[in-house]
């Protein structure tokens, strides 16, 4: 009878899960090693041909150099930006709270939102950033149609969008800090920078291990600003991951096809998870 | 316990269809330009019920046109009853191969739907027949035609009443168009054509209007590597990086129209259905053109058309001709085009009294009409995703001027013939 009890106590979470997240996932192994199956062609087995596929497929190698690209751009900036962030609103500063709220409210806006308004910055000409430009009396540069700078500008938009929101983290570890350490610091008479260095720093370890597995899911499935930036292009040169495996599935229709990328791109995100926590939690902790 | 199985009898009850004799039709459409069209189609089919009773309608709206074709298809997976639905004129062939549709000839039998079928411009109904059938019935359909800024025009000294009629004079007049800063900057451009998102469609007018057309009337061939197609490419290349009329790169499909109501550039080529809001926003006297011709003129129709899908039973597919043929009848699709933009589908509804006296005070509404006699159908091939791509990302390699055209367009159709050979 205790065993019911517990089992009931499971269940609304467990039927969610499995129905939503394990069932689905053990689908899509499941399918990837299928052909994709219209009326006229039935689906039949082809083991590991969608594998080899991709691994000829010049786009998924761009679209995964480009992922990577993106992640290395948007992780460790807007890590350290958020960090700074925090430390600056976190002092005693007049008008903090309004400082505060600006910082976090691009995270409060939606992706599609946003990338509505950067797609009238990047503009060339009637864009904000080609008006500053000719301030200045520079030329106008087309940021998303040039293939060399269409990733990066993304990427800044990218942090924009997130540092505010890991800037709260750091802020609420930073405010479960002691200030007896800093006084105590004051007192050995430590500089600023020495006292971040050798005691805050490490001391928001865990909060910068959390932020940077978000970070690193987010770099990888974060591509609402895609469908209205860029669509993936000029010629795949801001395509990205998962927006491929979204034009396989839904404009292509290879669903086989997107289910073999899907599955590559769960294990990547799994394989980064466990490195993360296994190999770095033991060195995250400051003792 | 009792309570429980009281519950689970109501919960049942609610699920199950209310019985009843009328036949329902249900169909989905998607809305790809502005404006509160919701209400207008629920308008129609309100309008419909009172005029058959008997017939239920129950429109859907679905999103954008990827949205539709994959909620309609999902549905009908499903086992949900869709009879009819407006999908992407270019998704028959999808269609044709998940095998859900039908042709309306197999329904319209009488001498009177026979004559209503031959009632549409020719242009539209290619991207809906297939092997000499009708799949699809145009009902919100758009092409692409140029805008130009007529104060622009009078003050590089050109007739504000004369828009360029050849890719020579498109060059020619671009050129005096541009006007640039005191530091070299250009602040005006002679023309822009939009590259990102819809590519290949614009790609369609440069390539017929020099005389090749891109894909078989079967849907099995492409012809992106043929020597008048790359010239084409090599003209859009050109310019921007030849002539210096338009920004190098691509240019942004959705920023185009501010760009051209600001005055960012003189010329435009878009869709028709940016009509009405480049009417209401747009400061300076504009008009509207054919495209200019190289060999000949020539621009790709697009947009939605009726789909009838063959899980119906007969009483249902009578009921859904009566709807389409209502919703296509010439005063509603007049009535439809100056809500929208988009082009009205048949002659007749150009001779309905309303849409002749809105074009006599607007004549730009028109010109999509007329060009109609030069019009191509839209890129659509089995495979249509795929092979559409590989168009879109030969454009944009070209024009952002990592490829050469011919090298790219070559290597485009050596992918396409390889996925489309096992439909030869």
């Amino acid at each position: 009878m205790k065993h019911v009890y517990g089992w009931l106590l499971l269940a609304p979470a467990a039927i969610l899960l499995i129905g939503f997240t394990h069932y689905p996932a053990a689908a899509t192994l499941f399918d990837s090693f299928f052909s994709t199956g219209t009326v006229v062609r039935p689906s039949r087995f082809v083991g590991l041909d969608n594998y080899a596929a991709l691994g000829s497929d010049p786009i998924f190698w761009k679209v995964l150099w480009n992922n990577l690209l993106f992640a290395g751009a948007t992780i460790p900036t807007s890590i350290a930006l958020a960090m700074l962030m925090a430390i600056w609103v976190n002092d005693r500063l007049p008008g903090r709270a309004l400082v505060r709220m600006s910082y976090f409210t691009p995270t409060i806006l939606p992706m599609v939102a946003v990338a509505n308004l950067w797609l009238f910055f990047y503009t060339p000409q009637i864009g904000m950033l080609d008006k500053i430009a000719a301030m200045f009396g520079a030329g106008s540069h087309n940021w998303l149609g040039d293939p060399g700078t269409v990733l990066w500008a993304l990427s800044v938009m990218t942090v924009w969008k997130e540092a505010g929101f890991f800037m709260i983290f750091y802020l609420a570890a930073l405010q479960s800090l002691s200030p007896e350490l800093e006084e105590a610091a004051k007192i050995e008479g430590a500089s600023r920078w020495y006292f971040f260095r050798r005691v805050t720093f490490p001391l928001l370890m865990p909060t910068t291990l959390f932020v940077l597995v978000n970070a690193t899911i987010n770099s990888f499935k974060l591509v609402d600003h895609l469908f209205i930036l860029t669509k993936g292009g000029p010629d795949n040169a801001s395509n990205l991951l998962l927006y491929y495996i979204y034009q396989v599935a839904f404009s292509f229709f290879d669903t086989a096809y997107a289910s073999t990328l899907t599955v590559v791109l769960l294990g990547m995100l799994a394989a980064l998870a466990i490195v993360q926590f296994l190999l770095i939690e033991k060195r995250v902790h400051y003792r | 316990m009792r309570t429980l199985r009281a519950l689970v009898i109501a919960a049942l009850m609610a699920f199950a269809p209310a019985a009843s004799a009328d036949t329902e039709i249900t169909f989905y459409y998607p809305i790809a330009v502005g404006g509160p069209l919701t209400k207008v189609i629920d308008g129609y089919a309100a309008e419909f019920e009172k005029a058959n009773p008997g017939v239920k309608v129950k429109p859907i709206y679905a999103g954008n046109y990827d949205d539709a074709r994959i909620k309609a298809l999902a549905a009908l997976k499903a086992g949900q009853p869709a009879q009819i639905s407006v999908l992407f004129s270019i998704d028959v062939y999808e269609l044709l191969e998940q095998d859900v549709i039908v042709p309306w000839d197999d329904v319209a039998t009488s001498a009177e739907d026979k004559a209503w079928l031959k009632g549409f411009y020719p242009a539209l109904m290619m991207n809906g027949t297939y092997k000499g059938k009708v799949y699809g019935i145009p009902f919100q359909r758009s092409t692409i035609v140029l805008y130009w800024n007529k104060d622009a025009f009078k003050e590089a000294g050109l007739d504000p009443e004369k828009p360029p009629a050849s890719w020579n004079e498109m060059t020619q007049m671009a050129q005096k168009l541009v006007k640039k800063d005191a530091s070299g900057n250009v602040t005006r451009w002679g023309v822009m054509v939009p590259s990102t998102g819809y590519a290949y469609w614009m790609f369609q007018a440069f390539a017929r209007q020099n005389g090749q057309d891109l894909m078989n009337r079967d849907g099995n061939q492409v012809n992106y590597a043929n020597p008048a197609v790359v010239e084409a490419l090599q003209y859009w290349r050109d310019l921007g990086a030849k002539h210096k009329v338009m920004p190098e790169g691509t240019v942004e499909w959705g920023t185009l129209r501010q760009a051209f109501t600001e005055g960012k550039t003189a010329m435009m080529w878009h869709t028709t259905g940016n009509l009405t809001a480049v009417k209401d926003s747009a400061k300076f006297p504009f008009g509207v053109a054919m495209l200019p011709a190289a060999k000949q003129r020539g621009s790709p129709t697009g947009g939605g058309n009726f789909y009838l899908f063959k899980k119906t039973t007969p009483e249902e597919r009578k009921a859904a001709l009566a709807f389409v043929r209502f919703m296509t009848a010439p005063g509603r699709a007049a009535d439809w085009s100056m809500a929208t933009g988009y082009v009205a589908t048949s002659p007749a509804a150009y001779d309905m009294p309303t849409l002749k006296s809105y074009a006599a005070s607007f004549p730009a509404a028109v010109v999509a009409r007329d060009q109609f006699q030069y019009a191509t159908p839209e890129l659509s091939t089995f495979q249509t995703g795929r092979v559409r791509k590989l168009l879109d990302d030969a454009i944009q390699a070209s024009l952002t001027g990592q490829k050469q055209p011919a090298e790219a367009l070559k290597a485009a159709q050596a992918e396409a013939d390889r996925l489309l050979k096992p439909y030869r």
